[in-house]
């Protein structure tokens, strides 16, 4: 692994960024428009019946942390994207780079926007609507880690999706994070789910984290399941994203017999 | 001229299902030797070039660059390659400064600003140093494209028509750069064009390719002669209408 290599797919994004600062929009306005929507939505809920439980936290809390995940998988494919829309997959793969060095600094740009955003979300959310970040303490860390690297393996996924399938798979990425969050128990406890329902939403690594994190702010303690819960949604994180990056190696490996590397550009597919 | 080799090619073979777009061919491209990759579209030009670029991989045969296989160290060897091609789009997004600075890195180049300075001095660059590539004209892009392909002062240099739909002034221009190039720092070149005048002024040697397979070699001053062609568009001609009335290299 070069760092120069891995800092070259890095530096381009952010040469990209301070060339056209409406780029900015692509981390902040989504995030801001959510936040605010949600904010008002769980203040609102809070009047009702003199509510003791803490909407904002429990309801906004979570939501901030599904947008950093969903901002993950999308900041990947997006830097992805950005190497099609330019035709440059011939010079980098051309050049020395290593599909892994590749991976890795669209990885390390998404994970650089996602905070970015994460903490102009937490900036928002804390001051306007009374948002506690670390209302669940040092937890916030490997549910975060969890969210992150599940956040990779979808974005790394999709990427090798677009890559096999063309340009137009695009539309494919961005619904990912909206279906996963029917099963994920963002909004609702998964309990809430039909049965059959639950059974996709163990194999959802947010799904993990979202109960854990519910059941730290409704009791104040430390649920028993809490160890395991973190066991399993960060193995299952893990193992989406060793699945994923094989994907996309073998799709990259694909792509080199067919001739699509060399052909590959927005015109063409 | 020749002092070494800079590229070495056995038996490559390219099949997409029953097609052979390139056919058991062998050439070798010595150091501080430009040759040229001659042929009507679809011989296998391009196809050639982006196995020699790790950018398709071959059905069979070998490519060693500098006598190393590039099955081995694909990484490592591509440092010592760099390309242009009428094609490969630099990010058109990016300032010149800006795509100069990333491909410094991938090639992991050295004193990488004193090299950038360099090159946009030597090709007529500077001016457009913090201007997109998108918005430059086909001949700045073009010595944009040649500066990329020279930033890592590779061994072995691979041009597919780098002076297309340049006018003749900047063609020259170009040319005279590349050819500079090759003397000075001893690299081998390969380069394809349907400029046959251009072909004869810079070019050691060339290949005639068509339909997968090298049909003639040699000399481009002397070849068309030896095959009864007034001159080498004349042979050009001959090889993209009647490949079999010339025998097989």
């Amino acid at each position: 692994m070069s760092y120069s290599r891995i800092f070259a797919i890095f530096v381009r994004q952010l040469f990209l960024y301070k060339g056209n600062p409406t780029r900015l929009a692509s981390i902040f306005l989504w995030l801001v428009i959510d936040i605010v929507q949600w904010g008002f939505i769980t203040k609102y809920l809070g009047t009702f019946g003199q509510a003791t439980f803490g909407f904002v936290t429990v309801i906004l809390g979570a939501i901030i942390l599904w947008e950093f995940m969903a901002r993950v998988q999308q900041g990947i494919m997006m830097a992805f994207l950005e190497d099609i829309w330019t035709q440059n997959f011939i010079n980098f793969f051309a050049s020395p780079l290593k599909v892994r060095e590749y991976l890795s600094g669209l990885i390390i740009t998404s994970f650089a926007s996602s905070i970015v955003g994460f903490l102009a979300m937490v900036a928002i959310a804390g001051p306007v609507f009374g948002y506690n970040v670390m209302a669940v303490g040092l937890m916030l860390l490997p549910f975060m880690a969890i969210l992150l690297i599940f956040g990779i393996a979808m974005g790394v996924f999709v990427s090798g999706v677009v890559f096999r399938l063309g340009p137009s798979a695009e539309w494919l990425g961005w619904p990912i994070p909206l279906v996963l969050s029917l099963f994920a128990g963002v909004y609702y406890p998964i309990s809430t789910l039909p049965v059959p329902l639950q059974v996709v939403a163990k194999v959802i690594p947010p799904s993990y984290v979202f109960e854990s994190l519910r059941a730290i702010l409704a009791t104040g303690a430390f649920p028993s399941t809490l160890a395991s819960n973190l066991f399993v949604g960060a193995a299952l994180s893990i193992a989406y994203l060793l699945m994923a990056s094989r994907f996309f190696v073998v799709i990259y490996r694909k792509n080199l017999k067919n001739g699509s590397i060399a052909r590959f550009n927005a015109e063409a597919l | 001229m020749n002092q070494g080799t800079a590229l070495r090619i056995t038996n490559l073979t390219k099949e997409y299902d029953a097609l052979k777009a390139v056919d058991a061919i062998s050439f070798s491209v010595g150091l501080g030797e430009v040759v040229g990759l001659l042929g009507p579209n679809g011989a296998g030009k391009t196809t050639t070039i982006n196995m020699v670029l790790g950018i398709l991989e071959p059905t069979s045969g070998s490519i060693a660059v500098l006598d190393r296989e590039l099955k081995r160290g694909t990484s490592e060897i591509r440092r010592m390659v760099n390309f242009a091609a009428v094609y490969a789009h630099m990010p058109a997004n990016l300032t010149v400064r800006q795509n100069l600075y990333v491909f410094g890195l991938l090639y992991g180049v050295k004193d990488l600003k004193d090299r950038i300075r360099t090159l946009l001095k030597d090709y007529d660059l500077e001016r457009f140093a913090s201007t997109r590539a998108g918005i430059l004209s086909s001949g700045e892009l073009s010595r944009l494209n040649l500066a990329k392909a020279v930033i890592n002062k590779p061994r072995l240099l691979l041009l597919d028509e780098p002076t297309a739909s340049l006018d003749p002034s900047i063609s020259q221009l170009v040319r005279e750069r590349i050819k500079e190039y090759a003397v000075g720092t001893k690299s081998g070149v390969l380069w394809t064009s349907h400029n046959m005048n251009e072909i004869e002024a810079v070019c050691d040697r060339v290949l005639f390719m068509s339909r997968g397979k090298i049909l003639l070699a040699g000399d481009p001053r002397t070849l068309p002669s030896e095959h009864g062609k007034k001159d080498l568009e004349d042979l050009f001609i001959t090889v993209a209408r009647e490949p079999l009335q010339l025998k097989e290299m």
